[in-house]
């Protein structure tokens, strides 16, 4: 479980997140949604510790991150798995090396079971045919797919996955929703995603918040979102037509 | 305004010289790291090396026979001239000069590539010392590979010398062995070995500094490569001013 508290973010005096306050529950897969330059990123970095926040606290069952030392940082960052926009594979490494990778670094396991365990991990996103390809082989769908092999390699505590569809066909974004679901259930780990995509959030919202000029605006789940009275989540979520229509469906 | 930047970057620099002469989180990977660097870094650099020197050396024995020899000089002054030029400067200065340009931008490309990809964020996500993990086997591959890299070039530089004599005629062999053999103090090796060292460590650390510190897309990485190259050679040839003066006392 991960808990945020007031935090507050600015960059060269411009305020970016203002005292945002939230859970995330383990088991759950847990969304940020909100318009471009809303601040989702930038509270997401605050989590996982990319950006220090100017204000707040943020704890990790109980372990308030901000104030462990540089050791103990370090090995919390061991629990952690991250899902980046772009992927960010490590271009000069082959798709099981990536996934070997925080392997090699941090676990004592010998190398065989260092190999079937990323091997175990590539099967589990159905990667097992790509080890040996370079991460500019495979198509976007599938280097997302080889980076969350990476980011559950070390079997992560926490999983952060920052706009995982940015790119992808609306097929292949919904196999990523499925995969992150899945693990996120399977492996009862705490799970934050950061998306604009509409199809995620009605897929997998477990807990939804949505945050508008750096303010936690509204909280819930998928299927309150439809029937909320919020005028600007209301604003950002019916500008799709899709949505509007779903939403009169489930009206009637 | 100049001044507080020059220093804020050269605090920024120390800091992450800092993080990167820290104790590797796996040997092992660090090695293999610094072998695959010194085959891109220095391996790599070999043929360039070979060929800029082995031309250079014939170059300088030409420019030495037609405006240094004169009658009342002895003969063999034209291969001494040459050797103690390769030696002092070319082999450590120039040649780490056009290094900068190879090597710096490569490095600066390469981990300001990894920065706007959110390769190096990855890394520090994961519990790396991304510092440590990434400059720390570049500096010690190039540090490593330049002596070899400096004997290479003094070689191919006298048989450049040697070539241009024996195919062309303006001097003979054996004019020029006397000249290379003239008077040879072995420190000049040594020095020249030592300022290359001392380079390599500048070319590694800076290409990297500007690398790791990329903000923005490709076209910030461009820039920050061009930075680095420029900023590598300036470093070098204001740092070859006092090294010089320091070995040559």
């Amino acid at each position: 479980m991960i808990e945020v508290r007031s935090i507050y973010k600015s960059f060269e005096g411009q305020e970016v997140l203002k005292d945002i306050n939230a859970l995330f529950e383990n088991g759950k897969t847990n969304l940020i949604i909100g318009k471009s330059g809303a601040g989702k990123t930038v509270l997401l970095k605050c989590i996982v510790g990319l950006f220090t926040p100017d204000r707040g606290t943020i704890t990790y069952d109980g372990r308030d991150m901000l104030s462990l030392g540089k050791k103990e940082r370090l090995l919390m960052r061991q629990e952690i798995g991250m899902l980046f926009q772009n992927a960010a594979l490590f271009d000069s490494m082959s798709v099981l090396e990536n996934v070997m990778f925080p392997l090699d670094m941090f676990s004592t396991m010998t190398y065989n079971e260092r190999l079937q365990r990323a091997r175990a991990c590539l099967d589990r996103v159905n990667l097992s045919g790509a080890h040996n390809k370079s991460p500019e082989e495979l198509s976007g769908g599938m280097q997302k797919r080889a980076a969350i092999a990476r980011a559950i390699a070390m079997n992560p505590k926490y999983l952060f996955c920052d706009e995982p569809n940015s790119g992808l066909d609306p097929q292949t974004s919904l196999v990523i929703d499925e995969l992150i679901h899945d693990i996120t259930c399977e492996f009862g780990i705490t799970t934050i995603v950061n998306t604009h995509d509409m199809n995620s959030v009605m897929n997998i919202g477990d807990n939804i918040l949505f945050l508008a000029d750096g303010k936690l605006c509204w909280e819930g789940n998928k299927k309150d979102i439809l029937n909320t009275d919020n005028k600007t989540l209301n604003d950002f979520l019916f500008s799709s037509e899709i949505l509007r229509h779903v939403r009169d469906m489930e009206k009637k | 305004m100049f001044l507080v930047n020059s220093i804020k970057t050269f605090g920024n620099y120390l800091i992450l010289m800092g993080r990167v002469m820290s104790r590797p989180q796996r040997w092992r990977i660090f090695f293999r790291q610094m072998m695959r660097e010194i085959y891109q870094l220095g391996v790599d650099s070999i043929p360039i090396v070979l060929l800029i020197s082995f031309f250079i050396g014939a170059v300088i024995c030409i420019q030495m026979k037609l405006n240094v020899e004169s009658p009342w000089m002895p003969k063999m002054v034209v291969g001494y001239a040459t050797r103690e030029i390769l030696l002092l400067e070319f082999s450590s200065s120039i040649m780490c000069l056009i290094l900068a340009g190879k090597v710096g931008s490569n490095i600066t490309s390469e981990i300001g590539a990894m920065r706007v990809t959110q390769q190096i964020d990855a890394l520090e996500i994961m519990g790396v010392n991304s510092a440590n993990f990434l400059i720390m086997p570049k500096i010690a591959a190039l540090m490593a590979m330049i002596p070899i890299l400096v004997i290479f070039s003094i070689a191919a530089g006298i048989a450049g010398a040697f070539a241009i004599g024996k195919f062309t005629g303006i001097m003979t062999p054996q004019d020029l062995i006397v000249g290379l053999q003239y008077e040879f103090n072995q420190w000049y090796i040594w020095c020249s070995v030592i300022k290359a060292i001392f380079f390599a460590f500048v070319i590694t650390s800076v290409a990297s500094f500007y690398g790791y510190n990329v903000k923005g897309g490709s076209i910030e990485v461009g820039k920050a490569s061009t930075d680095a190259v420029v900023s590598c050679s300036a470093l070098i040839l204001f740092s070859d001013m006092i090294l010089t003066q320091l070995l040559m006392q």
